[in-house]
């Protein structure tokens, strides 16, 4: 098969395929949504599973999060009772985790608020997490301004925050917020530091729990001295419903201890787990397990790319059996053509090479519509659905390798049929 | 000088379990120039012997010289190659692709030969020229009469400049008067020298040839000798 001979079968192929233009769209279709689809559930899955595991990642893989929950209510209070119940995790777990486990490199106990802040006439809801400076230790925190809290801050109490960037463009727009001071609660706290975003409070679903939920929305992070908020805030939380006040006293919202190795993970998992149950009375304690659950996504993501693809490979199927049903239509169609050309010296090998080419441009076609479609299709779901989508070069390439396999396969066998064909049965058929 | 060497050629088909004798032991030999038209009723073996002489089928037994080639025995990819070069084939319902132009139509033979583009759209040009169709060069087989498709078929036949021309019919499809225009094209065609064998009931078709050869029940009834001239 020479250059000449090639190039006349593409244009002869072409030319049969325009002339049939709407069965040839109509064909293509199957493989253009197809392939379609196939890059576009890729890339939704693959986005999916990249924003759980960079959420997960910035918890910190050598990370144990033991945050404070509602213990199981085993009995409705009067009704009309005031009462203060207390749970939750205490400064003495805290104390105890560093002592008497030597694997545990750093414990960082929290205060968790939902709370208001203002700056001048301008209000945003936010969360104030009381902490100490070694909270940097478990997350990293992108300073862009000014710096993190201190042990002096601790000590003497400073009313000294460090607000995140949501904070900082909501609130100040374009002021320094460095030196500025901000009114959470009644109270102005000096704005010393800002800093990346670190967490989203949606992330943190435990803190939520045990604020009441009076406010939504929270825009960002503002983080103040351990013992400011102590003093500050208090730890009762006092709460008016229906049902009559609901007084609770809570002293921490969340603990995060890290270990030194990602070994030792697991094992401390199990001796927090111990030390707690022996030390609270009602599960109102709950350990979340970063490292784990980025296992999970990771299999999670797996399993998700699987079903995903598969499910977008049975629709580049149906598109391939759709061709083979159209490609034998077109052959049958045209036997009388192929046993004049078979007469006129066409071997065998052109005529399967004829009707292939056919098909192959067809799925050639579809396959490259599909993946400009499919690459279009994620930026759409990311504009309008929000959801992160990444559409990965080798996804485009598997897709198109799919279909033009498709193309061949499904095309082999009509080709085969029309190449073999008696010359006398095809010149007689009508 | 013999082209087609025919020698105890048989072909036996299998319907059901009855195995049925097309062609019985038939010898034929053509030589180059000749005007040849079989004959005989039908089912006396025409359409199998055609077949045979345009390698389209394989004869259960005997030999068939084409051009000193033994054809007999070829595979089919040899067959098609056989079929491209030596033999032009005249249908009764022209068989022409409906998709393609009438330059297009004629080319399809070089097509498979590998003749480069330019060369066979020049040659295809040529023979539209000679069989009267210059000026049609572009049209589709749908917008020419019966007459003008058989000259495109007469003219893609001639393509490759085969060894025999092959022609079934050639006038069946016509009325009397392009019939009569074929008819004369293919006298042309033979004085120029090229080696016609028509396939026809037609006395008036078999008139023209020089040997007309009469079958029947799958053998050699008798050959008729024309002299040559009309």
């Amino acid at each position: 098969m020479n250059w000449y001979r090639f190039r006349q079968t593409i244009k002869l192929g072409a030319k049969s395929l325009w002339m049939h233009r709407l069965r040839s769209t109509l064909t293509a279709l199957g493989i253009i949504f197809g392939v379609c689809s196939v890059i576009a559930m890729l890339a939704i899955g693959e986005g999916a599973s990249q924003e759980a595991q960079d959420q997960i990642a910035r918890l910190g893989s050598r990370n144990i999060i033991i945050k404070t929950i509602k213990p199981p209510e085993e009995e409705r209070p009067d009704a009309q009772g005031s009462q203060m119940k207390e749970h939750g995790l205490t400064y003495a777990d805290a104390e105890q985790f560093k002592h008497t486990i030597p694997d545990i490199q750093v414990v960082v106990p929290q205060r968790r608020l939902m709370q208001e802040a203002w700056y001048l006439n301008r209000k945003i809801a936010i969360e104030v997490i009381g902490t100490i400076p070694w909270y940097t230790e478990i997350a990293p925190v992108d300073l862009y301004q000014g710096r993190f809290l201190n042990s002096a801050d601790l000590n003497y109490r400073q009313k000294v925050c460090i607000i995140d960037e949501e904070i900082f463009n909501k609130l100040f727009l374009f002021d320094d917020p460095l030196g500025a001071d901000i009114k959470i609660s009644g109270d102005f706290y000096r704005v010393i530091g800002v800093a990346s975003k670190l967490e989203s409070a949606a992330e943190n679903g435990g803190s939520e729990a045990d604020s009441s939920g009076q406010i939504s929305g929270v825009a960002g992070n503002v983080y103040i001295p351990l013992t400011t908020a102590k003093q500050r805030f208090g730890e009762i939380n006092l709460q008016i419903g229906t049902s009559g006040q609901n007084v609770e006293k809570v002293e921490l919202q969340q603990i995060t201890v890290q270990v030194k190795k990602t070994e030792q993970v697991l094992p401390t998992v199990e001796i927090l787990n111990n030390l707690l149950s022996r030390s609270h009375k009602k599960k109102d304690y709950q350990i979340v397990v970063p490292l784990e659950l980025l296992r999970q996504a990771a299999q999670t993501k797996k399993i998700f790319s699987i079903v995903l693809g598969s499910i977008a490979a049975i629709s580049l199927l149906v598109g391939g059996i759709g061709i083979m049903n159209i490609m034998l239509a077109t052959v049958s169609e045209r036997t009388r053509e192929i046993g004049i050309r078979r007469a006129l010296g066409a071997k065998r090998r052109d005529i399967i090479f004829q009707f292939l080419s056919e098909t192959v441009m067809l799925t050639m076609a579809g396959g490259l519509l599909g993946i400009v479609l499919g690459s279009l299709i994620p930026f759409l779901v990311t504009y309008w659905a929000h959801m992160p989508t990444v559409v990965t070069g080798s996804s485009l390439i598997l897709s198109f390798g799919i279909s033009a396999t498709i193309g061949i396969t499904f095309g082999l066998y009509p080709a085969y049929r029309a190449a073999h064909m008696d010359p006398i049965e095809s010149l007689r058929h009508e | 000088m013999a082209i087609v060497e025919i020698e105890k050629l048989s072909k036996n088909y299998q319907m059901g379990r009855l195995n049925v004798a097309a062609l019985r032991d038939v010898n034929l030999t053509f030589e180059k120039g000749q005007y040849i038209a079989i004959m005989g009723p039908s089912g006396s073996g025409k359409s199998t012997l055609l077949n045979l002489l345009g390698c389209l089928d394989r004869p259960s037994g005997g030999c068939y010289r084409l051009g000193n080639d033994d054809v007999a025995k070829m595979e089919d990819d040899e067959l098609s190659k056989i079929r491209g070069q030596r033999i032009g084939f005249i249908f009764q319902s022209y068989n022409l692709i409906a998709q393609l132009n009438v330059v297009e139509n004629i080319e399809v033979p070089m097509y498979y030969q590998g003749v480069s583009a330019r060369k066979s759209s020049e040659r295809a040009k040529e023979l539209a020229e000679l069989v009267g169709l210059g000026d049609r060069i572009d049209h589709r087989p749908s917008e020419l009469s019966g007459g003008q498709q058989q000259r495109v078929a007469i003219a893609r036949a001639l393509a490759n400049d085969p060894l025999i021309l092959l022609a079934d019919e050639p006038t069946g499809n016509l009325d009397t008067q392009s019939g009569g225009e074929i008819l004369h094209l293919l006298d042309d065609l033979n004085n120029q020298g090229k080696t016609l064998i028509v396939v026809t009931h037609d006395a008036q078709v078999a008139k023209r040839a020089e040997l007309v050869i009469h079958l029947l029940d799958g053998t050699v009834e008798r050959i008729e000798h024309n002299g040559k001239g009309n």
